[in-house]
């Protein structure tokens, strides 16, 4: 990949969606977890149920109290023991419904967040490389890991509690005003400066959790660096200097953590406040109203009952509220993914499929220009004939690796078109693009596992005896015989139990088993001995008769055995033509060539 | 899978014990706090009581209010909450700093191990395993921290309200200490059906975790095969196994949480008809009851806590069997107290090296697949070494083992004389540089890549960029030295990382240079370049390099020759090239292709 005017990609690429307000956030989120809606009105009616069990006992209690304990002529046990049956009543009925509350809310969450989940893994996969590499991998993998976890907390009692707490509010406000409206018109002018202080509060929350999740992030890229970077930090002896940057991401983390806790405890103990003073308040102006004759003194204890039940919810609503910013910031983080726009996207059922058969490509007028940044390709125009065997050579950041690229249409070209039988590569469907032409990249990545299933991923429903031809054909028997379980033989994660240069023979083989029809090699044996690779070259060239190859190589060995050499220079095409014809052309690829043989000579 | 046995319940508490003594103070003012909390929580009652008694009936009797009696009314009502408040800010804040600082203190030892322990314990345990014990373990362990305080502050409570009851009535304080071991007896059986489900939820989620990572780190694979559905119902499978263990966890909470919410609520009824009775003969008033009544109404929400704190304790423990196992784990190196000469080229020896990967069979067991094998060598000071074998002949396990990233099972490497097993930590580095196959990127500038924290200047970074042949696109980034590679160096191309490593190494100047195969993703020209300006920059500098090129292989004085692990010869060029077959095919393959080629085209050329 060429440099030249690529700009330099930034962390946290990929929108957080911060600009999307919290109340769209909710609803985008619902219309990506449709589960989420199913049979809710059930649930909300099952929770109401389940509330008015509840707000029943202290209603009982307090009758209890009135008409049984403090009857007139001595306590009344008979009326004691109807309330308490009611009571009881209430209990079994608040129990039960509570108990399918529960189960409903976290079958309707959890199957909504593995749908979400689902959603954002298949559209991270579906969004350009160029996106794909904006972010970190282990940020990627934080939405749909832990953002979805913090989500699921609220989803699963914070969304209905909040509900159920204005139900709450709502019927404890209606009784107050029962029993006294003055009281209850008390308690609210108490409260209205919280409701002020919780919305302002809300922000603030919100965004010290945004920054959490942010240094999560951060932080996991620092430690990664000790773990995957193992043998580079004891080479150069730096384990200090790591040790120094993981700490400073730690420590980040930790005070953002802190600073998160402070704002939600604040936030959180003010309505505590709030609610313990309106109880002293009630008590006083109640004393007063009770002195002047207008309120009895059960009634005062009684309302301090209702107030107790109106408070609570706002004080768990408070919470809650904190809470809901913690999984807002997670949601938009996911909603961001998904609503980030896959701009070299699949045609899908609009696309064109094409018939097998070798494959001819074409370049329009092609240029290319990394985002924000120069033009590395200018004005390509090139026809590959269907059967022929292309090498593409070029120095370091000519543009070579970019022309690989855009015909297997990792990148669609900024001006131009990139046609293969005469079809425009962006029209043509994923499924039929994907399985025709395949690209061989310098670092194969290898999945943890064994070798045959590592072979035999770009075609699953290959049998082993399908892999064993397939590295028998390429000459690889002999190296399959020196790994010590053969074809069972684990790879370990990432490949790391082969060296690069096995790796790369696996990735080779993976790709020719998927039996493509236009094969794109991006220098996928520079790290292969030279006899393993003039073998492989040998094998190659007999079984990829009949296909379309093309080879972009910078050891000439490949270049002399194409059927023509298209030299790429400072994003252009400068020679094309037989190896044999461009040396005595005496050009840029004959002075390739020469620094090629002079590192070859003996003498 | 752990159940909550009663050994979940003591490795819990001795994972809480190890906590307390990490952040002493911080849990203290918690704890403080909490009982704070707890205390005025269960007098609020009383509070409420005293003031009924005090002020409110004496005003009601007397018809007429006082100032006096208000100010009383609000100022021990005001006292009593904020009083709590204080407490819940202290519990709250207070368990938090001390939560935290447990979760960075624990990462910090975590990482220190990752750093410390040798590099074949880092080949025997996934990345993305060791990256949740460092994140989602310590967090899972810590955790319970955050319910802590206020558990204990429970307990303070309930102690305060029973002694209440005591005081008020024995037989309501009967009621009370059946209710309360009650609670806790279905807490204890609510955390003994929730601990296996939450632990099997939690390795799920590191399932989850490790497929998402594979599959995005694999993300151009994926799409440059097509095999997007394949890895999205690879996702999907283990998604929907978490989820499903989720609602496990769900069913398990719905069925104990309304029946651990009932209990207090016949609690209070059962104080009520007990009340009546004791009321009826005469021996309460109905304002004890009402108060003791109203006790039980606010301690019922507090009280779960505890159910909170037993619920974690089982993520707790298995959080901590994880971490530990990192934190525990032997084999680190052994360091000795000597140090490398320096001043002049070093050294190098080898004396029959043995070392055997750990691998494992079919069935499982544990199995040696050897690497290297009786290997001898000595590389003359100044000298350039050349290492030559097929792919897979354990080349770069043998220039792991002279830099001493790893230990031979057999036999010794000596720099100078010095087995390497002698020398101190990080002796190696100060005069040995390794530039690996694989090239690693910082996240971090290009500068930073290269002088590594080191204190060089912007001259000594470019001249070894220059040596590297690097200095020509650096300069072309928007950013220059200060350019930022990105995540693994992702925004550069495997050519300009390999040529910011050689950088990394020249600007060391290092008496012991190993380029492992080092330049493969360059053009043969930048190679050419590159290898020339370093045999004039290494002087003082002895070589040994992994190559393929002859024109690598010529700039050596001597090369040595590996197959299947073992030194088959050694020798000059042109002593190997006539006298070793394998040597010679391997090297001159390029040639032999070329030639035949040729030959071909020229018949070709004739036949025409």
């Amino acid at each position: 990949m060429s440099m030249r005017g690529q700009p330099i990609v930034e962390h946290h690429g990929i929108a957080s969606g911060t600009e999307m307000s919290t109340w769209a956030t909710l609803k985008r989120g619902f219309v990506l977890s449709p589960e989420l809606k199913k049979g809710i009105w059930v649930t909300v009616a099952l929770a109401v149920l389940s509330t008015l069990g509840r707000v029943l006992v202290p209603f009982v209690v307090q009758r209890i109290t009135d008409e049984g304990l403090l009857a007139d002529g001595g306590p009344d046990l008979g009326s004691v023991a109807m309330y308490i049956g009611v009571a009881l009543g209430g209990v079994v009925v608040t129990a039960f419904s509570a108990y399918f509350v529960n189960i409903r809310l976290f079958q309707a969450s959890e199957n909504g967040l593995a749908t979400l989940r689902t959603k954002a893994f298949r559209h991270i996969h579906d969004l350009a490389m160029l996106t794909q590499n904006t972010e970190r991998r282990g940020s990627l993998v934080s939405r749909v890991t832990s953002d979805v976890d913090t989500i699921s907390t609220f989803v699963q009692f914070g969304g209905l509690m909040l509900l159920i707490n204005v139900a709450q509010i709502t019927l404890a406000t209606v009784l107050m005003v029962v029993y006294s409206p003055l009281l209850g018109l008390v308690v609210w002018v108490c409260f209205v400066p919280l409701f002020v202080i919780i919305r302002k509060f809300q922000g603030i929350v919100g965004r010290a959790y945004t920054r959490v999740r942010e240094r999560v992030g951060d932080m996991l890229g620092a430690v990664s660096e000790a773990v995957v970077g193992a043998q580079a930090i004891r080479a150069y002896g730096v384990e200090e200097r790591t040790a120094q940057r993981i700490d400073a991401a730690v420590e980040a983390h930790r005070k953002a953590a802190i600073g998160a806790q402070a704002r939600s405890v604040i936030a959180f103990t003010s309505g505590q406040l709030v609610s313990g003073m309106t109880t002293a308040v009630v008590l006083v102006v109640g004393t007063v109203l009770a002195a002047r004759g207008s309120l009895t003194l059960g009634e005062l204890l009684a309302f301090l009952f209702l107030v107790n039940l109106f408070t609570q919810p706002v004080q768990q609503a408070t919470e809650i509220l904190n809470e809901m910013q913690n999984a807002v910031a997670g949601w938009r983080r996911v909603i961001g993914i998904i609503d980030t726009e896959a701009d070299v996207a699949d045609p899908g059922d609009r696309g064109v499929t094409l018939p097998r058969g070798p494959i001819t490509v074409q370049f329009n007028g092609v240029g290319f220009a990394y985002p924000g940044g120069d033009p590395v390709l200018h004005d390509i125009d090139l026809t590959i004939a269907p059967r022929s065997r292309v090498a593409i050579v070029g120095e370091t950041g000519s543009g070579k690796s970019t022309l690989a690229k855009l015909l297997t249409r990792l990148m669609d070209p900024t001006t131009g078109t990139v046609q293969l039988d005469g079809v425009d590569l962006d029209s043509i469907r994923f499924s039929t693009l994907r399985s025709r032409v395949v690209l061989v990249p310098q670092e194969g990545f290898l999945f943890d596992g064994t070798l045959l299933d590592n072979v035999r991923f770009g075609r699953p429903e290959a049998t082993e005896d399908d892999v064993r031809l397939t590295l028998t054909e390429l000459g690889l028997d002999p190296w399959v015989a020196t790994l010590p379980l053969g074809l069972a033989t684990d790879v370990g994660q990432r490949g790391e139990s082969l060296s690069a240069g096995e790796r790369q023979l696996v990735a080779l083989a993976r790709a020719y088993l998927a039996d493509p029809d236009l094969l794109v090699l991006d220098e996928a044996t520079s790290a292969v001995d030279p006899s393993t690779e003039v073998r492989l070259q040998r094998a190659l060239d007999s079984l990829t008769r009949g296909r379309t190859s093309i080879a972009i190589a910078h050891r000439l060995s490949t270049a002399q055995a194409a059927d023509e050499v298209i030299v790429v220079d400072a994003g252009r095409i400068v020679e094309r033509g037989h190896h044999t014809d461009l040396v005595r052309l005496g050009g840029v690829y004959a002075g390739l060539h020469d620094s090629w043989v002079a590192q070859q000579t003996t003498v | 899978m752990s159940t909550a046995t009663p050994s979940t319940l003591r490795e819990g508490w001795s994972v809480i014990g190890r906590g307390i003594r990490g952040q002493p103070r911080w849990f203290g003012l918690a704890v403080v706090g909490s009982v704070v909390y707890g205390i005025m929580t269960s007098l609020t009652a009383a509070a409420i009581g005293f003031v009924v008694d005090r002020a409110v009936t004496p005003a009601i009797a007397a018809r007429s209010v006082t100032a006096g009696q208000l100010w009383f009314i609000g100022g021990v009502m005001s006292a009593v909450v904020l009083t709590t408040i204080l407490g819940v800010i202290g519990r709250r804040l207070a368990g938090g700093v001390a939560m935290f600082n447990l979760g960075a203190m624990y990462r910090r030892q975590v990482t220190r191990q990752y750093l410390r322990l040798p590099l074949s314990w880092h080949h025997k345990h996934p990345s993305g395993q060791l990256l949740s014990n460092a994140n989602a373990d310590v967090e899972a362990t810590w955790n319970i921290f955050g319910p802590l305080p206020m558990a204990l502050g429970v307990v303070v409570m309930l102690v305060f309200g029973v002694l209440q009851m005591l005081i008020v009535d024995p037989w309501l304080a009967v009621v009370g200490l059946t209710v309360f071991p009650m609670l806790f007896v279905a807490n204890i059986a609510f955390q003994r059906a929730m601990s296996p489900r939450v632990t099997r939820a939690q390795q799920l989620r590191a399932d989850v975790s490790e497929v998402a990572h594979e599959s995005f780190e694999a993300a151009l694979i994926v799409k440059s095969l097509g095999r997007e559905d394949h890895e999205a119902e690879r996702f999907r499978a283990v998604t929907h196994e978490l989820r499903d263990a989720n609602i496990e966890v769900g069913r398990t909470r719905g069925r104990f949480d309304p029946a651990i919410e009932a209990i207090p609520t016949i609690g209070t009824l059962a104080v009520l008809f007990v009340g009546t009775l004791r009321v009826r003969s005469g021996l309460l008033s109905p304002a004890e009851v009402v108060q003791i009544a109203y006790l039980f109404s606010i301690l019922a929400f507090p009280v779960r806590a505890l159910g909170w704190v037993l619920a974690e304790l089982p993520r707790a423990v298995v959080g901590w069997k994880r971490i530990s196992a990192v934190l525990d784990a032997e084999g680190s190196m052994a360091y000795g107290p000597r140090r490398l000469p320096t001043g002049t080229a070093s050294h190098l020896q080898a004396e029959s090296l043995s070392y055997a990967y750990e691998i494992e069979t079919e069935q499982g067991d544990a199995d040696l697949n050897p690497a290297v094998v009786d290997v001898s060598l000595d590389i003359a000071p100044g000298s350039t070494v050349a290492l030559v074998g097929p792919t897979g002949s354990g080349k770069s396990t043998l220039t792991n083992l002279m830099m001493r990233l790893v230990d031979p099972d057999t036999g010794a490497v000596l720099v100078d004389g010095i087995d390497l097993r002698q020398v101190r930590q990080g002796g190696v580095s100060e005069v040995a540089a390794l530039v690996a196959q694989q090239t690693f990127m910082f996240d971090d500038s290009v500068r930073g890549n290269i002088t590594l924290g080191l204190d060089h200047d912007d001259d000594a970074v470019w001249r070894s960029l220059d040596v590297a042949q690097g200095a020509g696109f650096v300069g072309d980034l928007r950013d220059g030295l200060d350019t930022h590679v990105g995540e693994r160096g992702a925004s550069l191309s495997g050519g300009q990382r390999q040529r910011i490593a050689l950088a990394r190494a020249v600007i060391r100047e290092p008496q012991l240079l190993i380029l492992d195969d080092a330049t493969s993703a360059v053009d043969p020209s930048v190679e050419q370049a590159i290898l020339s300006r370093l045999r004039e920059a290494s002087t003082g500098t002895t070589v040994l390099v992994v190559a393929y090129r002859m024109a690598t292989i010529l700039l050596a004085d001597e090369v040595v020759y590996l197959e299947e692990g073992r030194v088959i010869d050694h020798g000059s060029h042109e002593q190997l090239l006539s006298r070793c077959v394998g040597y010679e095919r391997l090297v001159t393959a390029y040639a032999r292709e070329s030639a035949e080629r040729d030959a071909i085209a020229a018949d070709e050329e004739v036949s025409r």
